[in-house]
């Protein structure tokens, strides 16, 4: 019985609704909605932007630059979807030769396991004579966490799980030297030490240690932490003297 | 007698200079070996005044200190502690020199680095909250990219992605290795992570024109000597695309134009040597990746994007 009496309250109240106004203000949210994620137009959408608003903006500038590249940095940064210096130093088409690796590791100089770092180091030095090397670390880095929960009995990934051991020494000299440190602090110990670590990997490559003998060639480590939204140098010093003869 | 060595001390090695552990990282790695105390207490000192330097840098950078609060601060330091007079003396004369030397080129690299920074800092990242706060506790990035080390073709720039948007490998010519554990485990990892992990839905090997690389592969003579250590060794991944461009040989082309053709075919290896991946085939055959390649021409303003078809049928018989 009362199912009845409700049909008949309900039904004449739709009728009612569905005019024109009403019917608009159903049906906008809905249009609202995200999209699915379409990449080709994406990737359209973005060529375009840069076309339009730098490409034929300065036209000199790129012209230029297609003849030849001199670009003063080789940088290192991490894979990390919101770390890409372009964005975070504001940088020029033209001004730094990149390297883009899983927590911006700089292996030490070996021909078999690590071509592909050697021979970016190797063009950058020989070919383009930059001037600055930096490695760039940054909070919550993925990379380091594995690292850092290395070994790990359950799961093991055997790419990554083999890359990030590149920054194995880092992780033993921060344990050694803070063996009470956990969680957000370990990690933003080790991925500064990791930049350590690398740099010191850098000086394994003779065109690197030349360089820097030469003045030639400056070496930089930086942290760019974007829970805060700043970033500091990890300053190092290269300070080679004579050694002076003993005289009896 | 005494005797002195400076040396360098990289970071990494075992030995700290003293026995002070410090909050913030230590700014001289040197290690002075001397029969006397002097040195040792000299090294004290020099060490002290980094931190205390250190810490007013950081200051410096947290609460953009001006020039004048620097050096007021500097001076109370020294009146406060005199025994530092001659070790500010010093530093203050690598100071002079490495500011002179900036100069003498008109090219600074920290201060590049750092109005770059506080550029971004005011025009993005203060003025993006949401955001940057999302950012910070993850990322979900739609795109894997490979491109090239090369300075004019990074994808933040040529196809404007934003931070959180592209998870980016960048190696001399964009080249993707085949699956090997051993030689070629940073591509490896980057993927397995990119895939495994983030769980992209979309992988894109971007080419460039007049890139370096490939050049180098087109000119390795027919009976492959080698002059480089690694480059040459490298870009021999991309052996395929050049034996194809060579081969084929129903046009005269010139040299730039052989290469141009390397480029887009060095990029089809890479899509191919993708699919050496199993983590890659998998995500693949369920739908869950799609991989593209693409090809950026920096001398005319174009660029190409196309995609690589793969399934497997069901059983034929």
């Amino acid at each position: 019985m009362s199912k009845d009496l409700n049909k008949e309250a309900i039904e004449p109240r739709l009728v009612e609704e569905l005019d024109q106004t009403n019917l608009e203000k159903i049906i906008t949210p809905v249009l609202q909605l995200p999209l699915t994620f379409d990449p080709i137009q994406r990737i359209n959408d973005g060529f375009k932007h840069f076309k339009i608003n730098e490409f034929n903006k300065h036209p000199e500038y790129f012209q230029k630059l297609a003849e030849k590249q001199k670009p003063k940095f080789l940088m290192f940064a991490c894979s990390d979807s919101r770390v890409s210096p372009t964005n975070i130093f504001n940088l020029r088409p033209g001004e730094a030769f990149m390297a883009r690796n899983i927590a911006n590791m700089v292996p030490a100089f070996d021909k078999l396991k690590h071509a592909g770092v050697g021979a970016i180091i190797e063009y950058a030095i020989l070919a383009l004579e930059v001037e600055v090397i930096m490695v760039i670390g940054h909070s919550r880095c993925g990379g380091i966490s594995r690292l850092i929960s290395l070994p790990d009995e359950e799961t093991s990934y055997d790419f990554i799980d083999r890359w990030v051991s590149i920054g194995e020494p880092a992780k033993a000299k921060v344990l050694a030297e803070h063996p009470n440190a956990t969680g957000q602090e370990l990690q933003t110990l080790v991925e500064k030490e990791s930049v350590m670590n690398s740099l010191g990997n850098l000086l394994s490559y003779p065109y690197v240690r030349l360089g820097i003998a030469n003045k030639k060639l400056k070496v930089l480590g930086g942290y760019y932490d974007f829970v805060c939204g700043k970033f500091q140098f990890l300053d190092v010093h290269h300070h080679i003297e004579q050694t002076t003869n003993i005289q009896e | 007698m005494f005797i002195q060595t400076c040396m360098v001390s990289y970071p990494s090695s075992s030995s700290s200079p003293t026995n002070f552990t410090p909050a913030h990282t230590p700014i001289t790695h040197s290690i002075v070996t001397s029969s006397t105390s002097v040195s040792h207490r000299y090294m004290l000192l020099v060490y002290q005044f980094d931190r205390i330097c250190f810490e007013v840098v950081e200051d410096m950078e947290t609460n953009a200190l001006t020039f004048d609060d620097a050096i007021e601060g500097l001076k109370k330091l020294l009146s406060e502690k005199s025994v530092l007079h001659t070790v500010a003396a010093e530093k203050i004369k690598q100071l002079t020199t490495a500011l002179e030397a900036g100069d003498a080129n008109g090219f600074n690299p920290v201060t590049r680095i750092r109005e770059g920074f506080d550029r971004f800092r005011k025009e993005k990242y203060e003025t993006n909250p949401t955001l940057y706060g999302e950012l910070a506790k993850g990322q979900s990035p739609k795109f894997l990219v490979f491109a090239c080390s090369d300075s004019r073709v990074c994808p933040s720039h040529i196809l404007d992605f934003q931070p959180g948007e592209a998870f980016v490998v960048r190696n001399i010519a964009n080249m993707v290795p085949p699956y090997d554990m051993i030689k070629h485990s940073g591509a490896g990892a980057a993927i397995e992570y990119a895939v495994l992990h983030l769980k992209v839905e979309n992988i894109v090997v971007i080419g460039h024109s007049c890139c370096g690389g490939i050049k180098g592969l087109m000119s390795i003579p027919d009976d492959g000597t080698t002059s480089s250590e690694f480059i040459e060794p490298w870009v021999k991944l991309g052996l395929p695309a050049k034996n194809k461009v060579k081969a084929d040989r129903s046009i005269n082309l010139e040299f730039s134009d052989l290469c141009t053709k390397c480029e887009k075919e060095a990029v089809n290896v890479s899509l191919g040597n993708l699919l050496t991946y199993p983590f890659v085939r998998e995500a693949l055959v369920n739908k869950k990746v799609s991989i593209m390649g693409a090809h950026y021409d920096f001398v005319n303003g174009a660029f190409e994007l196309w995609n690589l078809d793969f399934g497997l049928s069901s059983s034929l018989i």
